[in-house]
């Protein structure tokens, strides 16, 4: 049976409780403000239920160990922030070319360089989903309290052993530091990682797209060839020829474009009726939330959108939202991130409002937002 | 987001080139060979064949079978061996060998890890890993090719390449010291360190197998041809290859701070480091987390 534990955590302690939960028996780092209280909380935690904690010498040495313990047969975790998260994408990248099960936790703080490092920002969106060379996908889930961090590292530690491939989650500053009560299960279910169960399994292609190959044990004769360079079914270098490559970089696109319905997840609330939209994620929505039960008390009627999963992403939530709204607000700690995605969306159907506000560890006020949907709409 | 032009995967026939047959010299390693994979994409007379080649021998004599062996190289033309050789094999990105090989040994202390790969990537690009490795004193076998210039991108300068020497980005001569590898390994607190050329083999292939069998870091800095190295330096190939065969001397003992690599001045080979009192950082790691458990 499961149960369900109370604790009083922050975001940071709720990330590392939930890798904790979810079997997470390897956790590499670097510190980094402010995501360095989940290595803290694994430094202390892991060794004592038998896993292995290890500080490295810099982020590029973590992703690397992180991959080779993953292909050791460990449940891996890492954290980092901006500057950390900047020098783990050649690794990620190679994650993700060699199908690496992983999970990365990147706290947000203002950029570039090192920017303001103890402030909130939501301005790693672009850099979670493109930071990597090439064409690549990897999931970023972004929840917004520390329950959501317990429940979405869960869920990132499942799809990525189930679909082969890093999964990134994307919190703030606000999120990593503000203290709530959860509730954390007793036990989770997380995929167990498939073997090829004979060698014409191949490690490296996969009859159905929305499936992930077996990945082989390291140790046990398979004789896996590895490679972050183009390769065929078997692991076999080819950087030659164009239908390698293209099958290849299909493949791994469509493992996680074709499983979306199972990754995307979001929030609405309010968008039958909307007159004023908002389209959100983190720890802004805790505003917008506040915002529109304060603009419909006045009589405004207004509703949001809050993606959790933030890639691989579905644009019928906003469409739904903008269809009745005259305008959309997109309320952001950056300069405009996810307003590009709005704009995809809905067009000219709607007018759009870019808000963003950054550094200072300022966060959007709810007063703030009443405020400026009230005159968009003349009211 | 699909693409639309997804056609399910067929299973194709993968088209192997023919495997090539070795001398019956090579029949022990044969086996441990993906000889599918032949030709390798080395130029004529490189030297890393003949590494390959002892570096199986010493898997066959290591007597640890070969599914507990796992090698590990970066990029460049030394960091395609893994791709040639039949056990759990890692082409990792530039300069990241060692950090890969850290992460499996601590996921599985059981598997003897080995890192092959080029001097630029080892100690260029993957430097700093290279030197807190060696301080952790985790048990890995770090063999770094020394061919003292970057192969694989054409000839451009490294960190092991000889003052004066000409490189496509030191076309006036190599104005930076090499790194004293031997020195530089002991000092960051190798247990094992040693230095001889492809063409030593029964003493590379000794030294791969005390690699194996010491349980903390352990170095060997394998001195090689290279045809781009020869042709930047206006030497035939063949004079190279005769240097390092008549230039080498071997001397166990000799003094750390006499083994950098000087124009015209004997190079040095030997076994030259071997201490076994440091504890190899996965076993500590492993040790404390026994010790927190109560076991
Ligand atoms: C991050 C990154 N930078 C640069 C390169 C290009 N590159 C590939 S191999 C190489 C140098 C290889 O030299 P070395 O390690 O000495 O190996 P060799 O080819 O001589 O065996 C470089 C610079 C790369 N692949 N990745």
């Amino acid at each position: 049976m499961i149960n369900l534990r109370r604790a009083f955590l922050t975001g940071n302690e709720a990330i590392a409780e939930g890798a904790l939960v979810a079997g997470c028996n390897f956790y590499v780092g670097y510190p980094i403000t402010p995501s360095s209280e989940i290595m803290h909380y694994m430094a202390r935690e892991l060794p004592k239920r038998g896993g292995v904690f290890f500080q490295a010498e810099d982020e590029i040495a973590t992703i690397n160990i992180a991959i080779g313990a993953s292909w050791g047969g460990a449940r891996v975790m890492t954290a980092t922030s901006g500057p950390g998260f900047s020098l783990m994408q050649e690794g990620i990248g190679y994650a993700i070319m060699t199908e690496t099960p992983l999970v990365i936790v990147n706290v947000m703080r203002v950029g570039p360089a090192t920017g303001q490092a103890t402030k909130s920002a939501q301005g790693d969106l672009m850099q979670a989903r493109w930071g990597r060379h090439g064409d690549q996908v990897a999931p970023v889930l972004a929840p917004e309290s520390p329950q959501e961090c317990i429940e979405l590292v869960i869920k990132a530690f499942a799809i990525s052993e189930e679909l082969r491939v890093p999964v990134i989650v994307l919190i703030d500053e606000f999120i990593a530091h503000m203290r709530e009560v959860v509730e954390i299960p007793s036990e989770v279910r997380i995929p167990i990682r498939r073997r090829p169960k004979d060698p014409s399994e191949t490690p490296f292609g996969s009859p159905d797209p929305r499936v992930a190959p077996p990945m082989p044990p390291l140790g046990e004769g398979y004789y896996v060839l590895v490679t972050g360079s183009t390769h065929n079914e078997l692991g076999y270098r080819d950087t030659r020829s164009f239908e390698t490559h293209f099958k290849l970089a299909k493949r791994l696109w469509n493992k996680v474009w074709l499983n979306i319905d199972k990754l995307f997840e979001y929030e609405a609330w309010g968008i039958e009726d909307s007159e004023i939209g908002f389209v959100t994620f983190g720890s802004t929505s805790r505003s917008v939330r506040r915002a529109c039960k304060l603009l419909r008390s006045k009589g405004i009627k207004a509703g949001y959108v809050r993606l959790k999963t933030l890639w691989p992403l579905k644009l019928d939530p906003i469409v739904e939202l903008s269809e009745k709204s005259r305008a959309v607000i997109v309320p952001e700690l950056s300069l405009g991130q996810l307003v590009l995605d709005v704009e995809r969306g809905i067009g000219d159907s709607a007018k759009i409002i870019s808000y963003g506000k950054v550094g200072g560890g300022e966060p959007i006020y709810p007063s703030e937002l009443v405020k400026l949907a009230s005159k968009v709409l003349g009211k | 987001m699909e693409f639309l032009n997804t056609k399910t995967y067929e299973e194709e026939s993968i088209a192997m080139s023919k495997r090539v047959e070795l001398p019956p010299i090579y029949k022990d390693i044969e086996p441990l060979l993906r000889t599918e994979r032949f030709p390798t994409i080395w130029c004529p007379a490189c030297g890393l064949g003949l590494l390959l080649k002892t570096f199986a021998k010493a898997i066959v004599k290591s007597e640890i079978p070969p599914e507990k062996h796992v090698v590990v190289s970066g990029i460049g033309c030394a960091g395609r061996i893994a791709g040639y050789l039949r056990i759990d094999g890692y082409h990792v990105t530039h300069g990241r060998a060692i950090p890969f090989a850290t992460g499996i040994k601590l996921a599985k202390p059981e598997l003897e890890v080995s890192v092959i790969s080029g001097d630029g990537d080892i100690l260029s690009i993957g430097g700093n890993h290279f030197i807190h490795a060696a301080r952790r004193n985790i048990d890995l076998n770090v063999i770094i090719i020394n061919n003292f210039i970057y192969g694989m991108t054409g000839g451009q300068l490294g960190s092991t390449t000889p003052k004066g020497a000409k490189t496509m980005t030191s076309p006036y001569g190599n104005l930076e010291e090499p790194f004293n590898v031997p020195l530089l390994a002991y000092a960051c607190g190798a247990s094992f360190v040693a230095r001889w050329t492809v063409f030593h083999d029964t003493q590379l292939l000794n030294a791969i197998l005390k690699a194996f069998e010491i349980k903390g870091f352990s170095v060997i800095e394998v001195l090689s041809p290279c045809t781009i190295f020869a042709e930047r330096n206006n030497l035939k190939m063949l004079e190279l290859i005769k240097m390092l065969r008549t230039r080498t001397r071997v001397k166990h003992d000799a003094p750390l701070e006499e083994l950098m690599i000087e124009p015209d001045k004997p190079i040095i080979l030997g076994n030259f480091i071997e201490r076994r009192e440091k504890p190899s950082f996965e076993r500590s790691t492993l040790d404390i987390i026994k010790k927190l458990r109560g076991e």
